[in-house]
């Protein structure tokens, strides 16, 4: 095929360049050109090279966050996932039942990400918190602020509560598009509800699911509001997940120049994990 | 292998029907032969399908049974009626081989490997899927998928009835034909019970030996394909079959013949029409239409080629007859006389033909 060759068409698409360009690739550069220098006051800079990104992927820190992030995002990504088939599953198709549903599901995504670590930081207060108060009523010894695995434990718990419901909505919409016949067909061959999982819900919810995995990867490695305002990263760095100790660095302690090198390192990562998630989820279809 | 008996079927899908025009399905009553090659017909939204989905249990009906052999099914989900079912748009599983979505049902009934190794084999050999087993069912064209849907039916060897529903809707024009042989070759070979719905009536004719042409929810011929054609129960079916269909004339009786436009029509049921009362109409289709020296006078209006023979439009008191000529044959020009042949004439009373 012939394809038609007109250069005044990219006038067209000039508009949304200069707006990408001045919303993401100008701020985007300045990290960059913080991250090649020293900084002093008085807006005084010095060239640094390479030197700040060598320091930080050698810090221990820094492996230490990155470490607490993985564990968290892969933790969040095997729990939210099957809940949310599941609970997709659960949920019916037909009836004034569903928009009850729906509503319900999507309540916890409208709430601001700040007032969720707020609800959860009070929520799990030991003494006066309804969640804290009932586990250490019924003998469990919990306090998020004090022990690392009680505040790891709440951290995951919101993150649940707040993002499985995204992925419920997607799975939802990928099983509410499967055509009756395929039901009927399989009633008709036979097949078990395992089997019609398996076999016909599973494959045609592959594309959702995929960006249902992408977009959780990619929201739960750049967490930082609720984890921020529920734990602030503690006790200790317990909690301290990439973004947060980013912020540290950059805002409390400001050293610019790391705190840059980081940021394009920890935004090459998430562009790595994405691009290899995809590429794996996608590549049976082009076979 | 069965027998199936419908027995006073109706169906709603309202939860409490009122009126006549609430019930998708009026009382039915229809037995299918075991071994018969069946059409469904009608027009969208007849029925068809209403009446596919309660033969092979994934509807149950308002009121009736549904017997095989003298087995009373109505009750029975669709996996423990022995019952395959073609889809309009094939079903396949995608993430499957076609080999294993072959011998998917054979393997959920728990049927030992070697011996779905060998249905599945024969099965593709009939299908010509033999060279295709070891790749991916998603790759497949249309037409192929639609095998493969039509190969899950038959592998099982204890089906008691196979069902298409309008299958060959996504098939490639030059591939339908293709397909519609396979299926009657199938069918010659396997003798098992296959019902064809569609709303073509060239499928339906050159598939079936057996049509039952429905209409709003009621069966109103079930015949052979000559039957319908040369005997048309209805003036329904006179007009859904055949192409032009049959013309309907208004008449009355007068001493015991049929009259239109003044004039005397003899008609081979003449004699039972006992009087006037209801719509009387005569019908007749175009092909047994001819011109005469002396007969009805019409108009001539238009003339129209259609191949093999040309299809005359003439009126006549206000009403539209047609008729066929052969290629070469003169067309009078202005008026002309129209004969009827008296055998193919008949009398039909609100719309049914009177016995």
């Amino acid at each position: 095929m012939n394809k038609t060759v007109n250069q005044k068409a990219w006038f067209f698409v000039l508009p949304v360049l200069l707006l990408v360009a001045f919303n993401a690739i100008i701020p985007l550069m300045t990290v960059v050109n913080y991250s090649v220098q020293e900084t002093f006051g008085a807006n005084t800079f010095f060239w640094a090279g390479v030197r700040w990104f060598g320091e930080v992927l050698q810090s221990e820190r820094f492996h230490a966050s990155l470490g607490r992030q993985l564990f968290f995002t892969f933790t969040i990504l095997i729990i939210e996932i099957p809940l949310g088939v599941a609970v997709a599953l659960a949920m019916p198709r037909k009836g004034p039942w569903v928009s009850v549903c729906l509503v319900s599901m999507a309540l916890p995504l409208l709430i601001p990400w700040n007032v969720v670590g707020a609800i959860w930081n009070i929520f799990a207060l030991p003494d006066i918190g309804l969640l804290g108060r009932m586990l250490n009523g019924i003998g469990i010894d919990y306090n998020f602020t004090r022990q690392p695995e009680d505040a790891w434990f709440t951290v995951i718990l919101m993150d649940v509560w707040h993002w499985t419901s995204l992925v419920v909505l997607l799975a939802y919409a990928g099983l509410v598009s499967i055509p009756d016949a395929y039901y009927q067909a399989a009633k008709i061959d036979g097949a078990k509800a395992w089997a019609i999982f398996r076999y016909i819900q599973l494959p045609k919810m592959k594309r959702v699911l995929t960006i249902a995995i992408l977009l959780r990867f990619m929201d739960s490695f750049n967490i930082y509001t609720e984890p921020f305002v529920l734990t602030g990263g503690g006790p200790g760095n317990a909690t301290t997940l990439l973004s947060i100790d980013l912020v540290k660095i950059a805002l409390g302690q400001f050293d610019l120049g790391p705190a840059a090198a980081m940021s394009l390192i920890y935004f090459l990562i998430i562009l790595l994990f994405s691009w290899i998630f995809y590429t794996v989820m996608t590549r049976n279809e082009e076979q | 292998m069965a027998k199936i008996t419908l027995d006073n079927i109706r169906h709603s899908y309202l939860a409490r029907p009122e009126v006549e025009e609430d019930w998708a399905l009026k009382q039915l009553d229809v037995v299918w032969a075991d071994g018969g090659a069946y059409a469904l017909l009608g027009p969208s939204g007849c029925g068809k399908t209403t009446l596919l989905n309660i033969i092979s249990g994934l509807l149950k009906p308002s009121e009736g049974r549904v017997l095989f052999d003298d087995r009373d099914v109505t009750e029975l989900p669709p996996d423990q009626r022995q019952i395959a079912q073609v889809f309009q748009f094939p079903v396949i599983y995608d993430t499957m081989t076609v080999y294993d979505n072959l011998a998917f049902p054979l393997r959920n009934r728990g049927i030992g490997e070697t011996e779905v190794d060998a249905r599945v084999r024969q099965i593709a050999a009939m299908l010509e899927l033999s060279e295709r087993l070891n790749t991916r069912a998603s790759g497949l064209t249309a037409d192929g998928k639609q095998k493969i849907s039509l190969g899950r039916g038959l592998v099982r060897s204890d089906v008691n009835v196979i069902m298409f529903d309008e299958p060959l809707t996504v098939i490639d024009p030059h591939l339908k034909w293709v397909l519609r042989s396979k299926l009657k070759e199938l069918h010659q070979e396997l003798r098992r019970t296959m019902i064809y719905v569609t709303h073509d009536q060239t499928e339906a004719l050159t598939f079936a030996d057996q049509v039952v042409v429905m209409n709003l929810g009621e069966v109103v011929q079930i015949g052979t394909p000559v039957d319908l054609f040369e005997r048309p129960q209805h003036t329904f079916v006179g007009h859904f079959i055949g192409s032009p269909g049959m013309n309907l004339l208004p008449c009355e009786m007068d001493g015991g013949k049929p009259v239109f436009a003044g004039r005397t029509i003899p008609a081979a049921n003449a004699d039972a029409v006992k009087a006037n009362g209801g719509s009387l109409e005569i019908g007749v289709r175009p092909e047994f239409v001819s011109f005469a020296e002396d007969g009805i006078p019409v108009q001539i209006v238009k003339v129209s080629d259609a191949g093999r023979f040309r299809i005359v439009d003439t009126s006549a008191d206000g009403q539209s007859i047609k008729l066929l000529i052969g290629e070469g044959q003169g067309v009078p020009s202005g008026g002309a006389c129209l004969r009827f042949d008296p055998d193919r004439t008949r009398v039909y009373r609100d719309g049914w033909m009177v016995t």
